[in-house]
């Protein structure tokens, strides 16, 4: 076997190839081109700058409490400086990371090429949310730097409305201006996949990250308002000192954990969607296969959207709701590991018998579907009436979400960087030093949250920056996977930058993939086509697009 | 179908020929036509309302909930509220929704005139609804009835009495119960006032709207803004027929 066949990577000659002449991102010059823009492609890169900011900035706050963690004594920082870190954690990787992460980015950049549209149907309200964005993300540094906030990122009440002197307010205003934001989005994505769609463009010719996507956004435009209802609700208790939710004034924390968790559980399928739909594109991808069971999977998307509205109560099993509800809820919980099960069962459909290649998305992907597998499962575990009683507010359920939301979603949406960056970019990343990081994370992330399972299922409470001496060993562990997680994610800040400028160069389709963004020049023209393409093929149907590569010409700029 | 596709894109001229109508100048032009552009525009402000009834939907929630909750609390409390000034701020925004559908009918039919007279009777009603609220808030304030510190509760405990007939206007309440009235009048202030709130943000879009539609932005065919505020407004309107039966009717029991 020569080495290439281990490989589908399809550059241009690189003595020759030349990055097109005219671009979105050199379509006009200067800072204000930027900021005052309509093109999608541009405001998802702002996007992605915006929150990879914000991800480092939660990040360090991992690190705090992991390094506080080292230690069974409260020595590094003191207990509510502790509570504002995982607060700051919290709500910094939620709203500020994880709920805009692939939709604002890779949705904004590739949802209207895919579909063979110019733009987003509303590109003012696009740059509105990236502002908002913004509004809600200073609204959030200013409670950091104000003194902090410590209600944890779930605001509880009448903890957050009664108990605290710190900067409950100002983090809600924040969080309530992010939401508008992710709003904005998910509607401006609904009403360009109804109405935007290329002629021949089909719902079921559409690539599977269109789906997740749309399903992500019927999330968004029907949870979000709920979130900020209960804010400005918390917000006017505090302020004016009304008992909505607190029990000494008649009203009722159940509520506010109602309302809370109506948003708040259908927002992890917010974040986990958009993953599942990139997950798709790279596994179909580099095993050259069409993805199995596609209508099963386009219809999981939005099972599980519907689905996750109607499980929040599983938040609330020993908060005293009734043994009633408690089952019914706990019923509909496992319902959804169902369409979950239906993605990854034909992810593994796809791979059998494909021609698959291990380039770095797809290792990302791996990574995606062993943690998301595990993450779910153990899911599962906690939606069990007796067994969530033991295991919830411990280190389980920590080690459970981090599974979906890091082992999950930043998986998928590394794979995803990478999948698309020659065609954001123009240019390829260095293929080994990347491989290098995508394995790194997958060590770090295991050495990190697998010891927290245990912790967990010992009893090590979460949200304390102190414990027992015998579960050091454990924490040792985790801390130590935390550090290699963190040059896991270093890694691709650097060579991603550093590609920009020396990477290769890409050409249009580096992966020889289907879809309609693989059509069109690295990195696109500022309104994507030249002519608005008619689709007359499938998603991910491979001949087709060796019967158009065999006849074209290919030209660069 | 293909050639459309292609027109939308070439020359302004082309286009106009080949489908008898001028190129709107407010056609964007990521658009291929001005239909979907108003499909799409159409679409999004029902997506947002939803998003909006949502939004309310949580207080309205949290209103049933305390509504079963403190039942008798709620009877007195809404007994407050004036039944007149309900049912006229009801009658006057209705008369200004019916307005609101007058004028998106006058931008349909290109009558700059009647438009921008139906935009000004719409804000004038809507303006009339915020007086009326005014008045009842300010009516609360005198009562000491509206919630925080100086909340007052002795008339829940104490009635007064009835010089006419010399009984007690009211069921007294406990003095446990009669602390309750102040969720059900911290939950009348949220939900009008945010009621209220879509109101003033109605009525400054009016003013934009009105402005724009006296320069004759909305009588040569591009309609979509008004179309799309007077479903905004007409979504408001909903909302008030709503909070006017849950506040002000409902339960109400004639006293003794």
């Amino acid at each position: 076997m020569s080495a290439t066949s281990y490989t589908i990577v399809n550059l241009p000659d690189q003595r020759t190839a030349t990055l097109p002449k005219r671009n979105y991102l050199n379509n006009e010059d200067g800072l204000l081109s930027w900021l005052f823009t309509g093109d999608h492609k541009r405001i998802a890169i702002l996007y992605l700058i915006s929150i990879t900011f914000f991800f480092f900035i939660g990040g360090a706050f991992a690190g705090l409490i992991r390094l506080e963690l080292l230690t069974p004594q409260p020595d590094l920082v003191a207990s509510d400086t502790y509570n504002k870190f995982f607060s700051m954690h919290g709500i910094v990787m939620i709203f500020l990371f994880l709920v805009p992460s692939v939709p604002a980015t890779l949705g904004n950049f590739l949802i209207p090429i895919m579909i063979g549209a110019k733009d987003l149907a509303f590109p003012k309200v696009n740059l509105l949310s990236w502002y908002l964005y913004w509004i809600g993300g200073l609204f959030t540094l200013a409670a950091l730097v104000l003194g902090g906030v410590d209600t944890g990122w779930t605001f509880t009440t009448p903890l957050s409305t009664h108990y605290l002197n710190t900067h409950v307010v100002t983090a809600a205003t924040g969080v309530f201006i992010i939401g508008f934001s992710s709003i904005f989005t998910g509607l401006n994505f609904i009403v360009t996949i109804h109405r935007m769609r290329a002629p021949g463009m089909t719902w079921f010719r559409m690539p599977l990250f269109c789906w997740s996507n749309y399903a992500a956004s019927i999330l968004m435009v029907l949870g979000t308002p709920v979130l900020a209802i209960t804010l400005v609700l918390v917000a006017l208790e505090r302020l004016v000192g009304i008992g909505v939710f607190d029990p000494t004034k008649g009203g009722d924390p159940l509520l506010f954990q109602h309302l809370f968790w109506f948003y708040s559980h259908p927002a992890v399928y917010i974040m986990i969607l958009p993953g599942m739909g990139v997950i798709s594109e790279v596994i179909s991808t580099f095993s050259r296969k069409r993805v199995f069971g596609y209508t099963a999977v386009a219809f999981s998307s939005v099972a599980i959207a519907l689905f996750g509205f109607f499980v929040w109560a599983h938040h609330m099993f020993i908060m005293g709701v009734s043994n009633y509800s408690a089952l019914v809820f706990s019923l509909l919980t496992m319902l959804v590991a169902v369409p979950s099960a239906i993605k990854i069962f034909n992810w593994a459909f796809t791979l059998q018998k494909g021609s698959i290649t291990f380039e770095t998305p797809m290792l990302y992907a791996f990574g995606f579907l062993g943690l998301f597998t595990i993450g779910g499962m153990t899911g599962v575990f906690l939606g069990a009436l007796g067994m969530d009683i033991h295991l919830t507010e411990t280190y389980f359920i920590v080690a459970h979400f981090h599974f979906v939301m890091v082992g999950g979603m930043l998986m998928a949406f590394l794979a995803g960087i990478h999948f698309w960056w020659p065609k954001m970019t123009g240019r390829m990343y260095p293929e080994s030093l990347s491989k290098l990081a995508a394995v790194t994370t997958f060590i770090g992330f295991n050495l990190t949250f697998l010891p927290q399972f245990i912790l967990g299922y010992l009893g090590m409470p979460r949200r304390y920056h102190a414990y027992p001496p015998e579960f050091q060993v454990l924490n040792v562990l985790s801390t130590a996977g935390a550090t290699v997680l963190g040059v896991g994610y270093m890694l691709p800040l650097l060579y991603l930058a550093w590609s920009l400028k020396y990477g290769a160069i890409a050409g249009n389709n580096p992966w020889q993939a289907t879809g309609l963004e693989w059509q069109i020049q690295s990195p696109p023209l500022t309104e994507n086509f030249i002519e608005i393409p008619i689709v007359d093929h499938e998603a991910y149907d491979y001949e087709w697009l060796a019967h158009k590569t065999a006849q074209e010409v290919t030209t660069v700029g | 179908m293909d050639n459309a596709i292609v027109a939308a894109h070439t020359h302004e001229t082309a286009v106009a020929a080949e489908h008898e109508h001028i190129v709107l100048p407010q056609h964007r032009h990521h658009f291929e036509t001005q239909e979907q552009q108003r499909e799409a525009a159409t679409f999004g402000m029902w997506l947002f309302l939803l998003t909006e009834i949502m939004f309310f939907g949580g207080l309205f929630f949290a209103y049933l909930l305390y509504r079963n909750w403190y039942h008798d609390a709620f009877v007195v409390s809404s007994n407050q509220l004036s039944i007149p000034l309900g049912a006229a701020n009801t009658a006057i925004l209705v008369t200004s929704g019916f307005f609101m559908a007058l004028g998106v009918w006058a931008a349909e039919v290109k009558k700059q005139g009647l438009l921008v007279l139906f935009l000004v009777l719409t804000t004038f009603f809507g303006v009339a609804f915020l007086g009326i609220k005014a008045v009842e808030y300010h009516e609360k304030w005198e009562k000491h009835h509206i919630p925080g510190a100086h909340f007052n509760v002795s008339e829940f405990v104490n009635p007064p009495v009835n010089p006419k007939t010399g009984k007690l206007t009211e069921t007294p309440l406990s003095p446990d119960m009669a602390q309750k009235t102040q969720v059900f009048f911290f939950l009348y202030f949220a939900m009008t006032g945010m009621h209220a709130f879509h109101m003033i943000l109605g009525i400054g879009l009016l003013f934009w709207l009105t402005w724009r539609a006296n320069r004759g932005e909305f009588s040569a065919g591009y309609v979509a803004p008004i179309e799309n505020f007077g479903l905004y407004w007409h979504f408001v309107d909903i909302v008030w027929l709503f909070l006017f039966p849950l506040l002000y009717l409902i339960n109400r029991h004639p006293g003794y």
